[in-house]
């Protein structure tokens, strides 16, 4: 009987279990590559020209599909809202409302999840490859740490890059909210202008942009640590990139929930100052 | 009879005869054992080949040599000193010392021929600088110009008899023989005291591999350096090797010069060897012979 019932108890939490363990194990694994690029950011060499390609792989390579998609979000979220709001005869906030919507959440997120799909799974492919062929263990035997080399200027030029593109994503989203609330949904220019001046905050920047330093950690993080320990040739690289996007995803999703429970009950002004 | 090494020696003494010695080497990765108690002795300024079946471990006791992986147990000595215990920066002062060539190259795909034969080079300037100044400073290695750096690929490649035309080409861009070659010229350039070589001939047809055989011997004779080889190549290994090692159950069973060798009583090493064709082994009564079965990897010591 006690058999049957601990039986039952592990087909029940036996997988469950498994998956804790696995889930842990993978946080582990995250933190001591967080800690190994802390301590190799540190040491010298600083390998400028490095650092410059990684930047211009996630930022500059990044930008045309984060304007493109700013400028739609922004449009998509004007022409909800004014015609939401036009039932309360409040269209005149469509402005205010996206700027809100894009600062805090929407700039951050979607040029993260940009990022993610595109320089994310494009660094685990390539620390995949380089991984299955034996040149990551080739760095090592030149005596050049691989984490130092590879893992160090992606980290940092995700940190630095997202950021700027969530920048760029909030003023071309505001374009696009521009074009459609007042080119096509009538909503006055100067109104619209003046409300979100008025609703918009420094404080709201802000925290986008600690959102998209802390996204772009996350990001770059998952998507070497996946690269860097991926195995089983071709179709080990595959699933590597498959992770670090899908774990990417949903990091970032569940980091902005807490980021912003963090940051509307310490630092938030109420919206009415 | 198997070979064992010396008891009661102290290997952590720098030796004119050896320049890397394992005792004792485990390591298991999660059910496989896979060494179990390699004991090793490797001949300065000679051609070292261990030679073994197809999952025996060769790659993991040569990735043990550069510190790549760390033994469960044991105790590896690089000149005297035991690379088990170092850190980071130890290790990589330790593998200044070591070039290697893989099985495939690894030549890194995003760089051209030229950036990856001089790679180490632009990462550590000249391996030729003296460490510390008159006064006991630390010195930092000199860096090479850009024009240093291209006639100094330039340079390995005609050593290498290779066109000076795959200078700015890539990697998918080059032959297998082609692509050997210049991870041996990237692996040179940093005037390495031990040269490791994984498997060096796999793939290559038999004129490319008897080039990449003279290529070898040619380098340990005119740069003296210690090299060290994993084969199952036995025509290659009984041409080149001036000591071979046999692996077998995660422990050397045999090592010592080819003719040696050829007269082991160990029944596998017996086959492995003479299945290739191309080396005869010097008989052996029958009564004499040892048959060891091959321990099934995850199975305990």
């Amino acid at each position: 009987m006690l058999q049957r019932l601990a039986a039952v108890v592990d087909r029940l939490w036996g997988p469950l279990l498994r998956l804790l363990s696995a889930s842990l194990e993978q946080l582990g694994a995250h933190i001591m590559l967080l800690w190994n690029v802390v301590r190799w950011a540190l040491r010298p060499p600083y390998r400028l020209s490095v650092l410059l390609e990684a930047m211009v792989f996630i930022g500059v390579e990044s930008l045309p599909i984060v304007l493109l998609i700013s400028l739609f979000v922004g449009a998509v979220f004007a022409l909800q809202l004014s015609s939401a709001l036009r039932t309360f005869q409040a269209e005149a906030f469509t402005g205010a409302t996206v700027g809100l919507a894009l600062t805090r959440e929407l700039a951050p997120v979607f040029t993260s999840i940009v990022v993610a799909a595109r320089a994310g799974a494009g660094m685990a492919t390539e620390l995949g490859s380089m991984r299955i062929t034996e040149q990551i263990d080739a760095l090592a035997t030149m005596a050049v740490n691989p984490v130092q080399y590879l893992v160090v200027p992606r980290v940092i030029g995700g940190i630095l890059m997202v950021p700027l593109l969530a920048m760029v994503f909030n003023c071309i989203g505001m374009v696009g909210a521009y074009i459609v609330a007042v080119g096509m949904q009538n909503v006055d220019r100067g109104i619209f202008m003046e409300n979100a001046r008025w609703l918009l905050d420094p404080n709201d920047i802000t925290q986008g942009m600690i959102k998209a330093v802390i996204f772009g950690l996350a990001l770059t993080l998952i998507a070497c640590q996946q690269g860097y320990n991926a195995s089983g040739g071709a179709k080990g690289v595959g699933v590597a990139t498959t992770r670090a996007v899908v774990g990417s995803f949903v990091t970032i999703l569940v980091l902005d929930y807490f980021l912003t429970d963090i940051w509307l009950t310490f630092f938030s002004k109420n919206i009415q100052n | 009879m198997p070979w064992k090494p010396e008891v009661n020696e102290d290997i952590s003494q720098r030796s004119d005869e050896w320049h890397v010695r394992i005792r004792g080497i485990n390591k298991t990765f999660g059910t496989h054992h896979v060494l179990r108690g390699i004991d090793l002795d490797i001949a300065r300024g000679k051609i070292n080949v261990i030679i073994g079946g197809s999952g025996q471990g060769k790659s993991v006791i040569m990735k043990h040599l550069m510190g790549l992986l760390k033994p469960d147990a044991g105790s590896i000595f690089v000149d005297g000193e035991d690379i088990v215990p170092l850190n980071d920066v130890g290790l990589n002062r330790v593998r200044k010392q070591f070039g290697m060539l893989f099985q495939y190259a690894a030549l890194f795909d995003s760089l051209t021929v030229e950036e990856n034969i001089v790679f180490a080079l632009v990462e550590h300037g000249d391996p030729t600088t003296p460490e510390r100044y008159a006064d006991g400073r630390r010195r930092p290695p000199r860096r090479y110009s850009r024009s240093e750096l291209h006639d100094i690929a330039l340079e390995q490649l005609d050593k290498l008899a290779l066109p000076r035309v795959l200078l700015r080409k890539f990697p998918a861009e080059l032959s297998g023989g082609q692509r050997k070659r210049v991870g041996l010229a990237r692996a040179l350039v940093m005037k390495p005291r031990i040269l490791l070589y994984d498997e060096p001939t796999t793939g290559l047809d038999p004129v490319s591999t008897k080039n990449v055989d003279d290529m070898i011997r040619s380098v340990s004779r005119e740069h003296g350096v210690t090299s060290v080889i994993i084969s199952h190549d036995m025509a290659s290994t009984f041409r080149i090797g001036d000591r071979v090692s046999a692996l077998y159950n995660g422990r050397i069973i045999e090592s010592g010069p080819p003719d040696e060798l050829r007269k082991s009583n160990h029944k596998w090493l017996r086959e492995f060897i003479a299945t290739s064709g191309a080396v005869h082994m010097d008989p052996v009564a029958e009564a004499d012979l040892i048959d060891e079965p091959l321990v099934t990897a995850g199975a305990p010591p």
